[in-house]
């Protein structure tokens, strides 16, 4: 579903943040990817989204070059891809329903539609009580939550997510956690980076672990 | 189903076009004093356009008092000069005639010169009898009322026809230069509405770049970030368009009153002619038109630089 040959980023200022990266996450896998503060889990995350562009090297999502997509196709490709952020990213005028209705509206969905995919989206969070309020009203983990609704909303094939839980106290960080492990369950790819070792490492997922740039090894997790 | 797709295409441009005037709505303050300026800008020519109008539309009026003076030669006796006069009479393109004989125009002359005593020492009389023509206000193109000159000109008993339209074809000519400069104006003006649009779309823009951030990060084009600020700049014109053709109708309201007073002064049956209807729909479509360029071209050159990061 991910895979990555021989991938290099150099931002501007000739800072090289990724080094000849290669690894391959599968259709309907879940991982986790860790490493120290500035070792390149954003950037990676950026790469898939096409927020950044490799320097070097071949990134292929879902059967697609992003190397080869041209800056028109870019948000046909985003939608693809389910975003969850640290600071949720919300908009702060809308309401809740609003906010998670966003990707919808920009497909082009109707009316119905559009309510029918919302509720179910925030029912999957525990935030249908909510939809009217806006997201300041809201606790930072329930703005969590609003976020992954929204990235989920139009069934993504693809979810993923930077230190979600970033900060969340620890019971609210397995709620996201498990909340991700779902989403996973039905068959979606999910692809979280985080710091958070100490709950991961009760999970069964691969890690994948970046020093400096470089992949630094990957490993099976199982309890 | 394309039908359905089309209502679906249609009713998402109806709700961002209400969304982006409940929006403007919303700041009432700035949003009045950007619909001023734009009025204000489109007001100005279009009152001087409307004056203009009038003055052309006076100066058409004024057509039937042109007449041409025809000095007949020294020799020409009373007799001669009554027969030219019925006979220009018959032409088809002179409506009327009158002849006025040398005495008289002498006498006329001493009445207004009084310059009796002076004239006394003349030994014989040196004005000359005049034929005065009303050409037909029909044929009133220069070249056609030109041509009619150099006819009678030509005539064996003319020694000279003068066309006493002079000062009509100045005010023309005053006119036109007019209406040049009310061209350039409104051009400029156009342009300062084009820019101020263009402005009050740049700062929406740049008020708004997390939330773009945000579009675009969940997939949405840029027709689909673009939409929200040409509908915006679409009302700000609309309305602003509005602003201006009530500034009009109220600026031709007051000088209503003194142009009247003027013209009963003058025994005119002159009124002031108000453009209104059609002012009503060329001045919001103008504002509209230059809404939507202005937003067009603040997005064009604002939006792509707002990626996410
Ligand atoms: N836009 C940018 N321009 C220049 N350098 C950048 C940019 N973004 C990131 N970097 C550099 O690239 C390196 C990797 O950054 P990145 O954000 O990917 O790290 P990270 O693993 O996500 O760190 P953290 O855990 O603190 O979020 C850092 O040294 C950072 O300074
Ligand atoms: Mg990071």
């Amino acid at each position: 579903m991910i895979k990555f040959t021989d991938v290099y980023k150099r931002y501007t200022n000739q800072y090289e943040a990724l080094s000849g990266l290669s690894f391959e996450l599968m259709d309907g896998e879940m991982a986790f990817l860790t490493g120290h503060s500035g070792a390149g889990k954003s950037t990676l995350l950026k790469l898939i989204a096409l927020i950044e562009r490799a320097s070097h090297g071949q990134v292929l999502v879902n059967n697609q070059n992003l190397t080869r997509l041209p800056p028109r196709k870019i948000p046909y490709y985003r939608r693809q891809i389910g975003l969850v952020f640290q600071d949720h990213n919300l908009l702060h005028d809308r309401t809740v329903f609003d906010n998670v209705a966003l990707p919808l509206v920009i497909a082009g969905e109707n009316h119905r539609e559009i309510g029918r995919r919302v509720r179910a989206a925030l029912d999957k969070v525990g935030l249908l009580n909510k939809e009217r309020n806006l997201p300041i009203a809201l606790s930072g983990g329930e703005q969590q939550r609003v976020g992954i609704a929204r990235a989920v909303v139009n069934r993504p094939p693809v979810l993923l997510a930077d230190e979600p839980t970033g900060n969340l106290d620890p019971d609210l960080s397995r709620d996201i956690m498990h909340l991700f492990e779902q989403f996973n369950q039905v068959g979606v790819t999910v692809f979280i980076a985080t710091h958070d070792l100490d709950l991961i490492k009760t999970m069964p997922y691969r890690q994948v672990i970046l020093h400096k740039g470089r992949l630094s090894q990957q490993t099976e997790h199982s309890i | 189903m394309i039908n359905l797709n089309f209502k679906n295409y249609l009713l998402r441009h109806l709700q961002v076009m209400l969304f982006t005037l409940g929006r403007i709505w919303r700041q009432p303050l700035a949003s009045l004093m950007t619909f001023m300026v734009i009025g204000i800008a489109l007001a100005l020519p279009a009152s001087l356009y409307v004056l203009l109008k009038n003055i052309e539309q006076v100066s058409t009026q004024w057509d039937d008092v042109a007449q041409i003076s025809l000095f007949l030669k020294q020799d020409i006796n009373d007799q001669k000069a009554q027969k030219l006069a019925t006979e220009l009479k018959a032409w088809p393109e002179i409506t009327n005639v009158s002849y006025q004989s040398a005495s008289k125009s002498l006498e006329e002359f001493r009445k207004l010169s009084g310059l009796d005593s002076l004239l006394d020492t003349l030994p014989t009389n040196p004005l000359p009898a005049v034929v005065i023509v009303q050409p037909d206000g029909k044929n009133l193109q220069a070249d056609v009322i030109g041509d009619l000159v150099s006819r009678l000109e030509a005539l064996p008993d003319v020694e000279l026809a003068q066309l006493d339209m002079e000062w009509l074809q100045r005010l023309r000519s005053i006119n036109e230069t007019g209406q040049r400069g009310i061209s350039i104006l409104g051009l400029l003006l156009s342009l300062s509405v084009l820019l101020v649009i263009g402005n009050t779309i740049r700062l929406a823009i740049l008020n708004q770049q997390s939330e773009i951030r945000v579009i675009k990060l969940v997939g949405g084009t840029n027709t689909f970030i673009r939409r929200p600020f040409l509908y915006t700049g679409f009302w700000y014109g609309t309305l602003g368009g509005f602003v201006a053709w009530i500034t009009l109708l109220i600026t031709m309201g007051l000088i209503n009153g003194p142009i009247n007073e003027l013209a009963s002064q003058y025994n005119s049956q002159f009124t002031l002619t108000w453009l209104s209807g059609s002012m009503m729909l060329f001045l919001p479509f103008t504002g509209m038109l230059l809404g939507v360029m202005g937003a067009w071209l603040a997005v064009g050159r604002h939006l792509s630089a707002i990626e996410p990061t």
